[in-house]
């Protein structure tokens, strides 16, 4: 009984650490940004949860006392994954994607990250030097 | 109501509470009332910043609704895994995909992006000026409208029954 339960520990860490190393080599492999978010956003999630898992199980069954934070990194983890993914993603696009690059959204919208601002003015800030700064000079 | 203005998000509390104790590990009478402390104040202070309280029927079917995502997620690592190792960068097919919604409170589009997000091979970029349509990007999608219509169907359905 405890063997099985040491090869089960053994075997999430393991599978946790092979996650974790499918994800950096997707980093690697796949061909451009948007291909390279798949990989952390899912493998490497993934991967610490079962660390994460086995940990959990190890201290409830190993020294009687269960801890709930695991399984709050894991909420947290998975909470914040994908706005990360999702923020790249938008710098990505909005740096590099043109209005013929992705497909229309229909309904004669576009997509919020392009949207044109609706009043430059007000956004734009005052950078001018002010007057007589130039002159002390 | 002053009772609704007191307490403008009660399961918001409900779970501020129970993150604190699990933060603090333990049921005890201090971590429970702090707990509660920081579940009504939190929300109180922040209500100006959250002013609509998200309408949910059917509160049991988010916990079917998590169990389907986490099941999703486990089978997502295998695909992604695969697609990683085996498929060679010249066969792969990345696609963009338009998803038309149906869903309309901003929280269940929230969800519905995270979801897809964490799911088989899938990664939410871009919601549309009008939020009636959001933008999906696929790892390797050689037949992408099943995709969209997978997303439909296993998540937008599910997540219409319980933000109506």
């Amino acid at each position: 009984m405890e063997m099985a339960f040491e090869i089960g520990v053994s075997a999430l860490l393991v599978i946790g650490g092979l996650l974790g190393l499918i994800g950096s080599y997707g980093l690697v492999k796949l061909p451009d940004l948007m291909t390279r978010l798949h990989a952390p956003t899912k493998t490497t999630t993934l991967g610490v949860g079962t660390v994460l898992i086995a940990s959990m199980l190890w201290f409830w069954v190993r020294h009687g006392h269960a801890t709930f934070h695991e399984l709050l990194i894991s909420i947290f983890l998975f909470l914040t994954a994908p706005l990360t993914a999702n923020f790249i993603a938008k710098a990505h696009l909005h740096r590099t994607a043109g209005h013929d690059d992705l497909p229309p959204p229909g309904d004669g919208a576009v997509w919020a990250g392009q949207q044109p601002p609706e009043d430059e003015q007000v956004d734009e800030p005052n950078i001018l030097p002010e007057e007589g700064v130039g002159d002390a000079l | 109501m002053f009772l609704s203005r007191l307490v403008p998000h009660p399961i918001l509390t409900l779970l501020l509470t129970l993150v604190w104790m699990m933060l603090m590990n333990s049921i005890s009478a201090g971590a429970v009332a702090f707990g509660l402390f920081l579940g009504l104040v939190v929300p109180f202070l922040t209500q100006s910043y959250w002013p609509d309280r998200p309408r949910i029927h059917r509160p049991l079917k988010i916990v079917a609704y998590i169990l389907l995502v986490l099941y999703d997620i486990v089978m997502a690592n295998v695909t992604v895994a695969r697609i990683v190792l085996f498929v060679p960068r010249a066969k792969l097919q990345p696609a963009w995909i338009v998803i038309p919604l149906e869903l309309r409170s901003p929280e269940a589009i929230t969800v519905l992006a995270g979801s897809i997000t964490l799911t088989p091979g899938t990664l939410t970029a871009e919601v549309s000026s009008d939020a009636h349509a959001i933008l999906v990007h696929c790892l390797h999608a050689p037949d992408p409208d099943a995709v969209r219509d997978e997303i439909k169907h296993r998540y937008e359905r599910r997540l219409l029954e319980i933000f109506p």
